[in-house]
């Protein structure tokens, strides 16, 4: 079998990444520093990256701290996901004006956008992942996603570090990027700052074929897989181990009527999440009422009108809202799209404003289970 | 319909097509029942009884409604409403020649056609009847396919029966109706009760019965759980579940209920997999 190509480019030569990718027509998005927070943003060259900036996470708590060294990529996953890329936040989805017996379309639908993901993480691939097999997997296709998707280069950077709200190990999605990218890159600092670069599609292998690389090292190779190995080391962990059926056995568990006392009911978690993607429409008119437009933005099951039908809304109770996102994360997601709706990034751990934990309310919930099953 | 669901994965999912109302029929004081043909850039459309569209109030909103027409008339669509809230409000207040948008169908049906040679259970209540009404003329122009036909209808009050002007003619065709209500009034000499009082009066074999079922959670509940316990065989027990919907196709997350997304895999669910759901409060 022929060797996969590894390659490594200098941490001084980052900047041919960007401007091959710009050249191609891509938009460069990436990491940032934005007011106390490492977040997605546009990006046009190694310099918008939070180099020499690290993050320290813990349930309820998020702090940007200063590392001891230059590394571009040395932290984890903040508040933002590559979801609002390819499923915005908000965006209008269609003008009309009535015109006798017929709506005339008024907007032009917008061209694809085109971007290039710098730094997708293994867990943020497999969030990819997931909400491929939401809007585009099944029986209808979202085709504004599809359309961005299609497009999308995918840059991936290998964690070299993890963060304690981390358990993709648990989930099994990372830290080591295994496909869905077109390149990716693993930051070492020795033997000298640079990135060992793997290539994972055909636009990968145009794209590097431009940069000047040279071939890996052992030294460069041992220091990647030392990085990776370091981001394993992960404390968090989520036994899924039946996990599914224990969650659909207890739904009326009072565990969750545990959680609902620390629950805001904020929805934080459902839009930090990555694989999150409920929406809701308003439709609008201008005082003409001839001209009307209707607008998608992101919903949460958390949002009491979220359930709401004549008569009042099903979930009432805060209980029942944390049971949903749970139950429907971590269990009826397998029934839905035949895999897991958590990829153990630990957004919801750590911009839940109470610090709630979900892989602690998954023991306890096995756990309740055992004193109950002993009990009865 | 399926070449209608490839299109839909190319264009915009979410536009509505413009219908013209051609005739509206108040059928009591909140429910209005109206007839649409297609507008400009609309085509006619084949449903099966229980599939539902997305009924557009310009500039106002979209709600999920049942078709509640004859499944063999593919000219018109006919939508019965009950005025709940802001989209329905501006939806029961059309007149003939206004547009009204349309998406769909979308979701699973009645299996009607699958059941030839049973005997067909048909018990509604209240507006429930009207996702139940294209059951009905699907039987009446198969009248013959069929073996003993019920209806087991109820609403709360004499005023609030749907189709009164129907049943006569359903009786005649072959159908057994049987018809009560919560609270009757001076006027009223029929039943009194709820829906799964009439169960004893319908004439069919248990073991050979079919049933389709639609009203609120609670009638249905109770209704399969009876006709279950008088030994119609639960797999052919079907109910219509109702929850709040913005896409229609599985996008919007809004429908859940447990696994189940009730515009994709519903809104008719074969009994056994609703059952235990349905006990589960707020879910």
């Amino acid at each position: 079998m022929e060797k996969a190509l590894i390659l490594t480019l200098a941490a001084d030569r980052l900047d041919q990444l960007f401007h091959e990718l710009q050249g191609r027509g891509y938009e460069c998005v990436g990491p940032t520093l934005r007011d106390d927070a490492i977040v997605y943003d546009h990006i046009e060259s190694s310099a918008d990256l939070p180099r020499g900036w690290t993050d320290e996470q813990a349930p309820g708590h998020y702090r940007v701290k200063r590392r001891d060294d230059d590394a571009y990529f040395g932290y984890v996953v903040g508040p933002h996901s590559w979801k609002k890329y390819l499923f915005p936040p908000e965006r209008r989805l269609w003008q009309l004006k009535r015109a006798g017996q017929k709506f005339d379309r008024t907007d032009t639908p917008a061209e694809p956008p085109r971007y290039a993901f710098i730094g997708v993480r293994a867990c943020e691939i497999a969030a990819l992942k997931i909400q491929d097999r939401v809007f585009t997997g099944g029986q209808f296709t979202e085709p504004k996603y599809a359309a961005a998707r299609e497009q999308a280069f995918v840059v991936a950077v290998n964690c070299t570090q993890a963060a304690s709200t981390c358990f993709c190990v648990s989930m099994k999605t990372g830290p080591e990027a295994q496909d869905g990218y077109d390149l990716s890159l693993t930051e070492v600092l020795t033997p000298e700052h640079s990135f060992v670069i793997r290539v994972g599609s055909d636009h990968g292998r145009e794209v590097l074929a431009a940069l000047q690389t040279a071939a890996a090292t052992p030294a460069h190779e041992q220091a990647a897989r030392a990085g990776i190995e370091n981001a394993s080391q992960q404390a968090r962990k989520l036994e899924t181990a039946g996990l599914k059926e224990l969650l659909q056995r207890n739904f009326e568990s009072e565990q969750w009527d545990d959680i609902a006392k620390r629950c805001l009911s904020c929805a934080n978690c459902t839009m930090a999440c990555p694989t999150c993607f409920c929406s809701s429409v308003e439709d609008t008119t201008d005082l003409t009422g001839e001209h009307a437009e209707r607008w998608q933005r992101w919903d949460s099951c958390f949002n009491p009108d979220f359930s709401y039908i004549h008569g009042g809304e099903v979930r009432k109770t805060t209980a029942s809202r944390y049971r949903q996102w749970m139950t429907h994360k971590l269990s009826t997601w397998f029934d839905q799209f035949g895999s897991s709706g958590c990829v153990g990034c630990g957004r919801c751990i750590s911009w839940c404003p109470v610090g709630i934990d979900l892989t602690e309310e998954a023991r306890k919930m096995r756990e309740s289970e055992g004193t109950c099953h002993e009990g009865s | 319909m399926e070449s209608k669901a490839a299109e839909m994965t190319t264009a915009e999912p979410l536009l509505p097509e413009p219908w013209i109302v051609r005739e509206v029929i108040r059928e009591m004081a909140d429910v209005v029942t109206f007839v649409l043909e297609p507008g400009e850039g609309a085509a006619a459309m084949a449903f099966k009884p229980g599939q539902f569209n997305m009924l557009y109030a310009f500039g106002v909103g979209e709600v999920p409604i049942s078709i509640s027409g004859d499944p063999a008339d593919v000219s018109r669509l006919v939508h019965t409403i009950r005025d709940v809230g802001l989209v329905t409000h501006a939806l029961c207040a059309v007149q003939p020649g206004d547009v009204v948008g349309v998406r769909g169908p979308f979701g699973s049906h009645w299996p009607i056609e699958q059941h030839t040679g049973c005997d067909i259970v048909v018990a509604a209540g209240g507006i429930g009847l009207a996702p139940l009404r294209p059951v009905l003329y699907h039987i009446l122009n198969h009248r013959d396919q069929y073996d003993d036909v019920v209806l087991l209808y109820g609403a709360r009050k004499p005023d609030e029966l749907l189709f009164p002007g129907e049943y006569d003619a359903w009786r005649k065709a072959g159908i057994q109706v049987e018809v009560t209500v919560d609270n009757a009034d001076a006027a009223w000499d029929g039943r009194v009760g709820v829906v799964t009082t009439l169960i004893r009066y319908g004439k069919f074999e248990s073991d050979e019965a079919t049933a389709f079922i639609c009203g609120p959670d609670v009638m249905m509940r109770f209704t399969a759980q009876e006709l279950e316990n008088k030994g119609v065989a639960p797999d052919k027990l079907y109910i219509s579940m109702e929850r709040n919907m913005k896409c229609a196709i599985g996008f919007c997350g809004h429908c859940q209920l447990g696994p189940e997304f009730i515009c994709l895999d519903g809104a008719v669910f074969v009994w056994p997999r609703m059952k235990r759901l349905m006990l589960v409060k707020e879910l």
